[in-house]
């Protein structure tokens, strides 16, 4: 069939600001993406990853740095002539025209003949699990079947980059989950770069291979695989956005090897200094709501907090139970439904422990809007 | 069209003149043919059909009407004098005069008559009804405005229907001559523009939403205080577009009062015609200007009066 | 019976009333046409006859009028909707400073009254290129003013397209021109074939403009307004019913085929 190979993407040191516009929208980025990967930009809105994605794919230009796509620096060559494809958020389908000339259109522009685009159109929509739809109109599919059209018309120009602007916002839940997976099927199976954006961390984590975590200042806080920035986050930011975690303001009191004790509100809490803070530091501790336990009998643990439970939430698997420490710090800790753990009542005192390995002591920073 | 999609597209780094920047966007965007093209259509219409014969027709109307001979000659000095000639001959400055309170009349009548009509159409109105009465507005607004004038000739003649019906009800024992005098043609005009007055006004009440009037009804307002308080106010550029646009037909027209007056009832623009006719084009070309000038004066009194801006005339 | 159903009854009897004003003399026109009698009239009703429509259709002059708006008519087609088409793209996709004063500029025309447009049409041609009036200073002077109704109509069809059809098929590899081809024209065609068939209506109608640029040639309307100047004979009222007849018919077509294409897209 063909498969496209994918190249990698190289964004070197790239600050983009727009004309007429004083702050930059992004800011000294530099990522390397591996030819083949599915690469994702995970960030809130206005965090400048749209603009990565035009800086890509041609549509502008950066201020400072480069872009280069497999080797090759891609000043002054417009969209048209990037080895790239973009899906955009609107999926930007040609109404007028049929779903096969809609996939054929690439090649219709390079001088493909009209036999041999419907016979690509044909086995692009096999490829997307779509088959049959040829002659019908653009208008009379689905939301998901107009993704599918979207991204076979991508595809069948052969790009060495596919870039995916937020694709799945504008579809319901079920269809969502359902795209994920086929996504990562697709890229798996034509081995094409995927350069993804969101600002929906599961699907970013579910579907990509490595992942880029911007602010919303527009510069790229980390970049590693899903389990990497779930467990080890580099900034305050990267710990508050992905996943869920309490965090707690605290000062460093003192630091013992790799670990560090630090003065809340409520207590003193020992955690891991990954990034070597010194006593007097203002700093956020983070535990992830799953590393939470309730005391059981009288076993020491590292880190004790005297709780009020303030609500349940039972979650199927799950619950999720909401309390409250000292003043008004709300912690979320989350529980398995497996019996294992006597059911709370709200109102109760409990003392909630987590190790202090658990508990992640980084720089205070500002983090995402809740 | 909003300035940020601008932005985003195509957007080469920041250039330091402006022209050039602009020369390079439109290459790029339409190729050379295209451009050629855009430079040809947009060009020569402005400068061609545009600029140059109102250029033209103001020189005219600066020069005085010499025999091809002696032009170029030294009789062919710019002068005020085709201008000056509306001051001092009677009749003329009669006839200006007379077009403007005749057009205004007409524009008065015709906002009278279709306020009720807008508004109906706009607020009360609803679904196919609508629809039926919209498209039977618009027909007759299709049919040329010589034909819509000569049905009303027909009505005042002198074997016309209305004289007809007089006389068969014993009112009048011979026709009346309806076609002296201004009556006929302030009639006619009315008849024939009174469409450009409604639309203007339903769209501008259109858009007005229908919970004010609710609201204000609620609270026990009366429908005078209604329409005077919240509907003109909103519709205002509609009522300013509809004044100017049925103003200005008639002020301009030259076919009503060809069809429906007589001599006594003269028109402006007629005085126009007849320079035209006998090749005074100075003249014609100076009396020309007034009437745009008189048109600029009217649209910059309705926007004093509606207290409305140029931009939100724009339809 | 309360206040509300005596106002219903009102504003029901004022637009019926409005209705019979607009038509009523447009039926006693058409009715005329069928009046043997020789001054038009409807009473007294001398017999029904067809007459006056075979002197319409016997006389030279009524011909050559409408020979001659109809070629006027077809150049202005193709001058004014090429002009609107540019006009459109020159205000919408180029950054032009002072792009409102070109736009004022370019629609001013249409605002113009019509006599002051075919003056100035036909002394500039006159002047210019000593070109005197006929039917090309008529085209000229119509396309000044239909050129604006072709850009409006145009341009608002424009501003309903969704640019990222035209960055998709740029990305896709297409050059400028052949996204305006593949995408961009097909999507505003529905628009210029509007424009054309408004300015084809508008020329053929037109009178103000015409009577003052063309001189001494006639196309229908000038025609019909001399006509009517002088001794007036049922033959016109014929060619009134059809000129009617055939402007209801075209304009109703006209706004079926709008509303059809505006559920459609």
């Amino acid at each position: 069939m063909g498969q496209a190979n994918g190249q990698d993407v190289e964004i070197a040191d790239v600050s983009m600001r727009y004309p007429g516009s004083k702050r930059y929208a992004v800011t000294d980025v530099s990522v390397h993406i591996q030819a083949g990967e599915f690469f994702s930009f995970l960030g809130p809105s206005g965090c400048g990853k749209t603009t990565l994605l035009r800086l890509v794919s041609g549509f502008i230009e950066p201020t400072k740095g480069e872009v280069l796509i497999g080797g090759q620096n891609m000043r002054g060559i417009g969209p048209n002539k990037r080895p790239t494809a973009m899906i955009f958020q609107n999926l930007a389908l040609f109404p007028l025209m049929s779903v096969a000339d809609n996939i054929g259109f690439g090649l219709e522009v390079r001088g493909v003949s009209r036999a041999e685009r419907m016979k690509k159109a044909t086995e692009l929509l096999e490829l997307v699990d779509l088959p049959g739809v040829e002659k019908k109109k653009v208008s009379d599919l689905s939301g998901g079947q107009m993704q599918r059209v979207a991204i076979a018309r991508g595809l069948a120009v052969q790009p060495a980059v596919l870039l995916l602007d937020e694709p799945l916002s504008a579809l319901d839940l079920n269809l969502r989950q359902h795209m994920r997976s086929e996504l990562r099927k697709i890229q798996k199976r034509t081995g094409v770069t995927f350069v993804y954006i969101t600002h929906d961390q599961g699907e970013a984590l579910t579907m990509s291979d490595r992942i880029a975590v911007m602010t919303d200042k527009g510069i790229i806080d980390q970049v590693a695989t899903a389990n990497t920035l779930y467990n080890n986050p580099k900034t305050a930011f990267v710990a508050d956005f992905v996943g869920e975690n309490n965090a707690f303001l605290a000062n460093v009191k003192e630091i013992i090897n790799g670990y560090a004790l630090a003065e809340t509100s409520f207590g003193l809490l020992k955690g891991r200094n990954p990034q070597n803070l010194n006593p007097g530091q203002r700093t956020l501790a983070f535990i992830r709501p799953e590393a939470l336990t309730l005391r059981e009998g009288a076993e020491t643990a590292e880190n004790v907090v005297k709780c009020i439970v303030k609500n349940l939430s039972f979650e199927g698997a799950f619950i999720t139970v909401f309390l409250k420490v000292g003043n008004d710090n709300s912690v979320i800790m989350r529980q398995s439904n497996d019996g294992s753990t006597p059911l709370l009542k709200i109102g109760a005192d409990v003392d909630v422990c987590f190790s202090a390995e658990n508990t992640l002591l980084l720089a205070y920073g500002e983090v995402a809007d809740a | 069209m909003s300035v940020s999609a601008q932005k985003t597209r195509f957007c080469w780094p920041m250039e330091r003149w402006p022209m050039r920047k602009l020369w390079k966007d439109a290459l790029r965007n339409f190729g050379g043919i295209g451009v050629i093209f855009i430079l040809l259509t947009v060009g020569g219409w402005l400068i061609f059909m545009i600029i140059l014969p109102q250029l033209i027709m103001l020189d005219f109307s600066f020069r005085p009407l010499l025999p091809l001979r002696k032009l170029g000659g030294p009789e062919d000095v710019y002068t005020l004098k085709n201008y000056i000639l509306l001051f001092t001959t009677p009749l003329h400055r009669a006839i200006f005069f007379k077009t403007i309170w005749a057009s205004v009349i007409v524009t008065g009548v015709a906002l009278a008559i279709c306020y009720p009509i807008s508004f109906y159409l706009a607020k009360v109105a609803k679904g196919a009804r609508l629809g039926w009465i919209l498209m039977g507005l618009i027909i007759p607004y299709w049919i040329n405005e010589l034909l819509r004038l000569f049905a009303w000739q027909l009505i005042l003649a002198d074997s016309g229907i209305l004289n007809q019906f007089l006389m068969f009800l014993g009112i009048v024992s011979d026709p009346i001559n309806f076609r002296a005098g201004n009556g006929a043609v302030i009639m006619g005009m009315a008849y024939a523009y009174i469409l450009f007055m409604v639309f203007p006004l339903y769209n501008a009440m259109e858009s007005l939403d229908r919970n004010q009037i609710d609201a204000a009804r609620d609270l026990g307002s009366s429908w005078l205080r209604i329409h005077w308080r919240i509907v003109i106010p909103y519709a205002k550029p509609g009522i300013a577009v509809g004044c100017i646009m049925t103003f200005m037909l008639a002020a301009g027209s030259i076919a009503a009062p060809q069809l429906l007056g007589s001599p006594s009832s003269f028109w402006f623009t007629q005085i126009i015609y007849t320079n035209f006719e006998t090749a005074n084009w100075n003249q014609g070309a100076a009396y020309a200007m007034i009437l745009a000038a008189l048109c600029l004066v009217f649209i910059m009194i309705m926007l004093k009066v509606f207290r409305v801006s140029l931009k939100e005339l724009a339809k | 019976m309360n206040s509300k159903t005596v106002l219903q009854f009102v504003t029901g009897g004022y637009i019926v009333l409005f209705f019979i004003y607009l038509f009523l003399p447009l039926v006693f026109m058409g009715i005329v046409a069928f009046n043997t009698s020789s001054i038009p009239q409807v009473t007294p009703w001398e017999g029904f006859t067809f007459k006056w429509f075979g002197e319409l259709f016997a006389d030279k002059q009524m011909w050559e009028g409408l020979f001659n708006s109809l070629i006027v008519a077809f150049f202005v087609v193709i001058i004014s909707v090429p002009i609107g088409l540019g006009a459109t793209l020159f205000l919408t996709r180029l950054q032009i400073k002072g792009r409102d004063g070109f736009y004022a500029l370019l629609v001013s025309p249409i605002l113009t009254p019509g006599i002051i447009l075919g003056i100035s049409t036909f002394l500039f041609w006159d002047k210019a290129f000593h070109l005197s009036g006929g039917l090309w200073t008529a085209i000229m002077g119509q396309s000044t003013f239909i050129s604006g109704y072709c850009m409006l109509m145009i341009m608002a069809r424009a501003q309903r397209f969704d640019r990222t059809q035209e960055d998709a098929a740029f990305d896709l590899g297409a050059t400028h021109r052949q996204v305006f081809w593949k995408i961009t024209l097909p999507f505003l065609k529905p628009a210029l074939l509007s424009a054309a068939a408004l300015a084809f209506m508008q020329s053929f109608e037109n009178y103000n403009t015409t009577l003052f640029a063309i001189g001494f040639k006639q196309t229908l309307p000038i025609y019909i307004g001399t006509k009517l100047r002088q001794f007036i004979s049922p033959a016109m009222n014929a060619l009134a019913l059809i000129f009617i007849l055939l402007t209801i018919t075209g304009a109703a077509v006209y706004e079926i085929i709008r509303r059809r294409e505006g559920r459609r897209s």
